[in-house]
């Protein structure tokens, strides 16, 4: 039995329906319940829902054997996992905006928050740059109007929000997009239906290009 | 002494079973002290694999440490003077673990074959960590790589350092396409990068993986020293739950040559990792070569092999009044025929129990049994 963490929400419909193109079906899960965990015994596999930011750690503790993630997770949490596949959907970008008039002084400690410490703190270190890091858990535009911070550390993805609010984009740290991500130990023993996946999901990639 | 193995809880088993293992390969028990000067540890910090040590002070003012590694102290202790040392150990070692980012005692054991490191000595430690996983679990493999293999396909791009790790983090997550990404990024020609992406591609058995490799890499030295290891492994049993998988990148400051890590079903991470450590050796002053691996005995707590159905045998009800020398008596001949007893005065809550016995004035009597 192959165990599947999806992240929640549009992205993991999307991760599904590439799945059951893939051959790994499982019907129950469009059946509107209040269920958890679908199983399809026939080819072997079981999906769960979890919270996107979740899906690394199910992952590398190996509660599920392979996963779906995105990029700003991974970098941010660090697991210690293998990311087999990149599955070019979910897409946006880490980038750090700050009010329209920002001008950055190099001389003082930039403050910078964000809900993602550790790409803020990696990030401004690989420049040498001195930041102090607010961390935020949401609404994280609102810290540079109200003063709270001077720039922000967040995802991007049309950028609406940010115009909205006088906002906009002054570096691009790095593209995120959907990962198949796998259990370090699950990969070795059940390598079969775990590079099944992942041969027709790269099929699938290459007949879309 | 008779020790039946059955009062052992599974990891202590484990360890158990590879004392017997190591010892019978002639190495020989390091025992060492709980601590160690910091200054050790703070020298080699990115050794640790958390580089945070619990410290006090000892009583004449030095700073001192409450080990976090075993391997560190062998290495200082060990003699430079031609010849191998081969020791194993089992140790508690106190560090950093899992999510709680809180210090946990963890129980470690392993070996180390320190000095002149031929072709047999690496043969012997790769066998002799096969040998470890099959006592922990018969579903098991190990996968080794060769370093010097993957850095000189790394060198051959030509980039920058910065590059260079971010590489080798893209292999170690077998993670091809963020290492066509960070080639396309440091303007490294789509053929050159496609070499690194063909060597994480080729994993598995090694039957089928050094032909392949040869063609990939050539006949360098490290490549046939990786198949005449293999090939020696094979041949003494070992060889069909070996597989070559260059995702094992353990940090190439201190090892170099092969490397290895164990994993055996049940267990999300690896339970067993080691590889040649000669660049710690030079780091810490020594001429000698070493190579050794540790198995992580704490991640083996949960690879239950069976759950004991009772957690007694017999729980023996008495009364207030009960006689003293007949209920001594009944626990007595009790647990001298064998079995588990609790002697109660009311059945304890949630206590699972395989008879119920009281004692009465004419004997014991049985008011259950699940047997």
């Amino acid at each position: 039995m192959l165990n599947v963490a999806l992240p929640k929400g549009r992205l993991g419909e999307k991760v599904y329906a590439m799945f059951e193109k893939a051959g790994f079906e499982c019907p129950s899960i469009k059946e509107n319940n209040r269920k958890l965990i679908f199983e399809n015994e026939a080819v072997g596999v079981r999906y769960f829902w979890v919270k996107p930011s979740d899906v690394a750690i199910y992952v590398e503790r190996g509660a599920a054997d392979i996963g779906v993630a995105g990029k700003d997770i991974l970098l941010e949490y660090e697991p210690d996992v293998y990311e087999l596949f990149d599955l070019d959907i979910g897409k946006c970008r880490m980038a750090v905006a700050a009010k329209n008039d920002f001008r950055d002084d190099p001389q003082k400690t930039l403050r910078v928050a964000t809900k993602f410490s550790n790409i803020a703190r990696n990030y401004y270190a690989s420049k040498g740059r001195d930041i102090d890091i607010i961390h935020l858990n949401g609404s994280i535009e609102i810290a540079p109007i109200l003063g709270l911070s001077d720039v922000i550390v967040d995802i991007v993805e049309t950028g609406t929000t940010l115009k909205e609010n006088n906002l906009s984009v002054q570096e691009t740290i790095v593209p995120i997009s959907a990962r198949l991500i796998a259990n370090k130990a699950s990969y070795k023993f059940k390598s079969e239906p775990i590079e099944a996946i992942l041969q027709s999901l790269s099929n699938m990639a290459k007949e879309q290009k | 002494m008779n020790i039946e193995e059955s009062v052992l809880k599974n990891d202590e088993r484990i360890v158990f079973r590879l004392r017997a293992l190591y010892r019978a390969y002639g190495y020989t028990q390091y025992k060492m002290s709980k601590f160690e000067e910091y200054d050790l540890y703070a020298r080699n910090k990115d050794f640790l694999v958390s580089d945070n040590v619990i410290t006090f002070t000892d009583t004449n003012g030095k700073l001192m440490a409450l080990k976090p590694d075993v391997t560190l102290s062998i290495i200082k202790n060990s003699k430079d003077e031609g010849g191998v040392q081969k020791v194993y150990y089992g140790e508690n070692v106190y560090r950093i673990s899992g999510g709680s980012r809180a210090y946990r005692e963890i129980m470690q054991t392993g070996l180390e074959c320190i000095g002149d490191i031929d072709d047999y000595a690496i043969t012997e430690v790769l066998t002799l960590a096969v040998k470890s996983l099959a006592r922990i679990s018969p579903d098991y493999v190990l996968d080794i790589s060769h370093l010097d293999i993957v850095s000189a396909v790394i060198d051959g791009l030509g980039v920058d350092d910065e590059t260079r790790a971010a590489l080798l983090s893209a292999v170690g997550e077998k993670n091809l396409h963020g290492i066509t990404e960070l080639a396309e990024a440091a303007g490294v020609p789509t053929q050159k990068a496609e070499v690194l992406r063909r060597l994480v591609s080729l994993q598995g058995n090694p039957d089928r993986v050094i032909p392949s490799l040869r063609e990939l890499v050539g006949n360098t030295p490290a490549l046939e020293r990786l198949a005449r290891i293999v090939g020696a492994l094979d041949q003494c049993g070992c060889g069909d739950k070996v597989r070559i998988d260059f995702s094992v990148i353990n940090d190439m400051s201190y090892y170099n040559g092969i490397v290895f890590k164990g994993f055996v079903n049940g267990v999300p991470t690896g339970v067993l990792s080691g590889g040649q450590y000669d660049r710690l050796m030079r780091k810490m002053g020594k001429k000698s070569d070493a190579i050794g691996f540790a198995v992580y005995i704490d991640e083996l707590e949960r690879l239950c092999e069976s759950k004991p159905r009772f957690d007694v045998d017999t729980v023996l009800l008495y009364g207030a009044d009960a006689d003293l020398g007949a209920l001594s008596r009944a626990v007595g001949s009790l647990t001298e025929a064998g079995e588990s007893v609790t002697a109660q005065r009311a059945v304890p809550e949630k206590l699972r129990y395989r008879r119920l016995m009281r004692l009465t004035e004419s004997g014991v009597e049985i008011l259950e049994d699940h047997a």
